[in-house]
């Protein structure tokens, strides 16, 4: 029996690469603000960690009721990373979440908004919306073996373009402030059941959606790890060949990956805008969130619990840029110092193989990369 | 003192968790031919990438006419002259001859090409030593061993006076590579040096003037190959004797098993077919061959026989039951086991774990799972049952990941898997590819007691010893045709050469 040590083990190996990012990303935040106004960078890096806890200052309600909002609006980070790990797995990449999410958004806007149906029909139709639109892409991808990503780039444009048709329409749009009705005031049986409003400073945002997520993950858990289909799945991921020699059905199971990723991403919309806490606005370009995801996924190491953690921590990097004092720095700043911490949570898997070359302990400095490389290689075959 | 044009002394080359080079000395006389002989892993490859300038070594030294040098990457080894013919060959196959082989020292003037002289250069070279090419060939149009004699000029071109050839004879027929042993011996007769790295002791004993050995990472030791024999050349690479015959007793044939119909295969290449109109029969307790050079349609009629590739026209029957339009699953659980030709591409997930390998075709039988759900003990209880029945060794047991296994015991693993499925027909495609001598003889072996049981066995090997040695009845393919059929026990080697070069076919066989 070979002993592996502890940090040799990849799912540590996984956490410190993540951890790894997310340090790095903030420090460049950090060089950022230095550049911008080398004055106020402490305070202003001090002011995004900080976030939403200054107000412990103010009171423990107010306190409580600031990081409900931010768990509310972490739920559809997290369930678009979920959709995009879930297809990861099976070897499919499904930048179509954001499509998928945008329908999603249309499902349960216009069912709750226009239809007056109550919450529980409106998540079903965002769901059911989502894996239609994962349908589609699977489809051309098992049938005529369009690649998936071109497939969900075209179904994210069109879910898009869809969606600014049908919320514009009068029942859902308020004209006068260019964004969705409230559902608390057009539909009040079309918002989410509350959860632990009292805990978290009677935050009516915090709803059902919060457990909800927290058990998608742990059934995706469930799904990747113990099921037969999740063998299959991983199996197909891995090596497509030996799937299909195993006699897998691979087309069936390309549909079925990107329905349910699908119908993940549509739940996360349903699962956001049904707590009331947003609004849709109309918008010529798709929305972030399935983009961000992709980062989530990543950075969470592709494990369903780890982007719970990851999900959570990229909005509280988002919503501290909101803290930044906007005297000293471009309210933009904050999206940059983002944007720069999602684009590092891509090199995870870089870190990662860093973190992995075998007999790093050893490797002399004078050793040339390529030739740590080539070892990786041998090790491998 | 002797005239060495390469010395390795003493080199040490470590990787984690393993001494690839043990303090190896290796020493290269001028004008001779040197085999270098060992087992998979035992350290050949990584002794050449050292002297190629791949790898660094930790100790040792290694001298160029007695001085010494310092080789850090392949163009100081090119520029020592040493030269390199891979195992598989680095040629663009959309390119001609001549490309190929000026590819990395064009001659040009003002950044322009200068190809008139490379061409005359080219051309005297082949007439010199007898290397017939066509210098504007396309590389994709012309033969594997005329493709060897691009690699060779390649070398020869650059000037290289040091000449490595990495078994070269894995890819040809016995006359190609008689042709090959005439070429090496007039090379080195012209001064040039050769390293001959191969794991055919008839090769050796027919070409090479020394031959050192190594095992295990260790240098064993270097002998005049005309002081010895092939039984002591083998035992002093495996360590102990082998046996180089395939025991076995006179097959018993019995029912038909697996009835072959006039099948055809679209190539994908090409408008042509690449299996055209093949019919023959495997019968229960019977080991029936295909031989062919690599290419001729082996691949393609597997894949259509177990449901890789489509089939377009004739028929397949497995005992009695037409299973020519059957899914792979429905096969895989009517009776036909399955040891593919790629143990990456299709034999193994290599990221999943033993277990998980072992059950591939049947985590889905209720031994394994139950309501959907994986029954993680009684796939690890299987797992270790197999792994101790067929000897598959692994660093972490049921839960190693099989990309760390080594290549023979990921095979071991698969005939271990494939063997244990019910089956009544076992399709062996190269089964003991890439293996040394031990592990060849272990699967020889249960693919014997596979027969003996009474299961038909369809073989599909490029290795001609293993061809004569293992079956009753030989096929061999040509051009998508089985041009002939013969028994073993018969034909030689020469004989099964012309069928496989198509220089010969049987004209009576029926259609």
């Amino acid at each position: 029996m070979e002993k592996t040590s502890f940090l040799k083990r990849p799912g540590v190996q996984t956490l410190l690469a993540s951890i790894l990012c997310a340090v790095l990303g903030i420090l460049i935040g950090y060089v950022i603000l230095l550049c911008m106004n080398a004055d106020h960078a402490g305070e202003g890096m001090k002011a995004i960690l900080t976030n939403f806890f200054k107000f412990r200052m103010a009171s423990h309600t107010t306190l409580m009721k600031y990081m409900g909002s931010f768990i509310v609006k972490s739920v559809p980070l997290i369930l678009c990373a979920e959709a995009i790990l879930f297809a990861y797995k099976a070897g499919l990449f499904n930048i179509g979440v954001a499509g998928q999410y945008t329908v999603g958004i249309i499902a349960c806007i216009y069912t709750s908004l226009a239809l007056k149906w109550s919450w529980i029909l409106c998540i079903l139709a965002a769901i059911v919306a989502g894996a239609v639109w994962g349908l589609l892409a699977g489809l051309f991808k098992a049938l005529f073996n369009v690649n998936e990503v071109i497939a969900g780039i075209m179904l994210n444009w069109i879910g898009l373009y869809i969606c600014n048709i049908i919320i514009g329409l009068p029942s859902c749009m308020n004209v006068s402030k260019s964004e969705t009705y409230d559902i608390k005031d057009k539909n009040p049986s079309g918002l989410l059941p509350g959860f632990m409003k009292e805990f978290f400073g009677g935050n009516d945002y915090m709803t059902i959606a919060i457990p909800i997520t927290i058990i998608v993950a742990i059934i995706i858990l469930i799904v990747l790890n113990k099921t037969t289909f999740g063998y299959e799945l991983k199996a197909t991921g891995h090596n497509r060949d030996a799937a299909k020699y195993a006699g897998m059905n691979a087309k069936r199971n390309i549909i079925l990956t990107l329905v349910i990723s699908g119908a993940i991403s549509g739940m996360a919309a349903g699962l956001y805008y049904l707590t009331g806490v947003e609004r849709y606005v109309i918008s010529s370009s798709v929305p972030g969130m399935g983009f961000s995801g992709i980062a989530v996924a990543f950075l969470g190491g592709l494990h369903p619990i780890g982007a719970i953690i990851s999900g959570l921590f990229v909005e509280y990097i988002s919503l501290g840029g909101q803290y930044l004092n906007t005297n000293y720095y471009n309210p933009q700043v904050a999206d940059l110092m983002v944007s720069i911490i999602i684009y590092l949570c891509g090199f995870v898997l870089f870190f990662k193989t860093i973190l992995n070359k075998p007999g790093k302990v050893k490797v002399k400095a004078s050793t040339e990369p390529d030739d740590t490389a080539k070892k990786a290689e041998e090790k491998e075959v | 003192m002797e005239d060495y044009v390469i010395e390795m002394l003493h080199i040490t080359k470590e990787f984690p968790g393993i001494i690839a080079n043990d303090d190896i000395t290796l020493q290269l006389k001028r004008g001779e031919i040197h085999a270098l002989l060992g087992e998979n892993g035992a350290g050949k490859s990584t002794l050449m990438s050292v002297l190629f300038g791949l790898y660094t070594p930790e100790k040792g030294v290694i001298k160029k006419d007695g001085k010494e040098v310092k080789i850090n990457n392949p163009n100081d080894a090119t520029d020592l002259g040493i030269g390199m013919v891979h195992q598989h060959f680095m040629l663009v196959d959309i390119f001609s001859v001549l490309d190929n082989i000026i590819l990395g020292s064009e001659p040009s003037k003002f950044g322009v090409l200068t190809k008139k002289e490379a061409r005359e250069k080219v051309l005297a070279l082949s007439d010199k030593y007898n290397l017939k090419v066509d210098p504007d060939a396309l590389i994709e149009d012309i033969t594997v061993g005329m493709q060897q004699r691009v690699e060779i000029l390649k070398m020869l071109y650059r000037d290289n006076d040091i000449l490595i050839f990495d078994e070269p004879t894995a890819v040809l027929t016995p006359q190609e590579i008689d042709e090959l042993m005439k070429i090496m011996k007039e090379l080195a007769a012209e001064g040039k040096s050769i390293l001959f790295i191969t794991h055919k002791l008839n090769e050796i004993m027919q070409v090479a003037d020394r031959c050192s050995i190594l095992r295990k990472g260790k240098y064993i030791g270097t002998v005049e190959v005309a002081n010895t024999s092939k039984e002591e050349l083998s035992s002093m690479m495996v360590g102990r004797k082998v046996n180089f015959a395939v025991e076995k007793e006179e097959a018993n044939p019995g029912d038909e098993v697996l009835k072959v119909e006039n099948v055809c295969v679209k190539s994908k290449l090409h408008s042509k077919d690449a299996v055209h109109d093949v019919s023959f029969d495997v019968r229960a307790g019977e080991i029936v061959c295909i031989a062919g050079i690599d290419g001729n349609g082996q691949t393609e009629f597997v894949g259509a026989l177990t449901g890789l590739d489509d089939i377009s026209d004739g028929k397949i029957t497995l005992c009695g039951q037409d299973i020519t339009k059957k899914s792979i699953r429905y096969k895989n659980t009517h009776g036909m086991s399955h040891v593919p030709e790629d143990r990456h591409k299709h034999g193994l997930v290599l990221d999943y774990t033993l277990e998980e390998n072992m059950i591939l075709q049947r985590y889905f039988e209720p031994a394994f799972q139950r309501h959907g759900m994986l029954r993680k003990g009684e796939m690890r209880k299987y797992s270790d049952k197999l792994s101790e029945a067929f000897d598959v060794r692994s660093g972490q047991g049921a839960k190693t990941k099989a990309r760390s296994m080594s290549g023979g015991n990921q095979q071991k693993a698969i005939v271990a898997r494939e063997m244990d499925r019910n089956h009544e027909l076992l399709v062996a495609v190269q089964p003991t590819r890439g293996l040394d001598v031990g592990a060849i003889e272990y699967i020889h072996k249960e693919i014997v007691k596979e027969r003996d049981n009474g299961k038909a066995i369809l073989l599909v090997s490029l290795e001609l010893d293993e061809v004569m040695n293992l079956s009753d009845r030989i096929l061999v393919m040509y051009e998508g045709e089985i041009v002939g059929e013969v028994d073993p026990k018969k034909t030689t080697l020469q004989e099964l050469g012309l069928y496989m070069s198509g220089a010969k076919r049987d004209t009576g066989k029926e259609a």
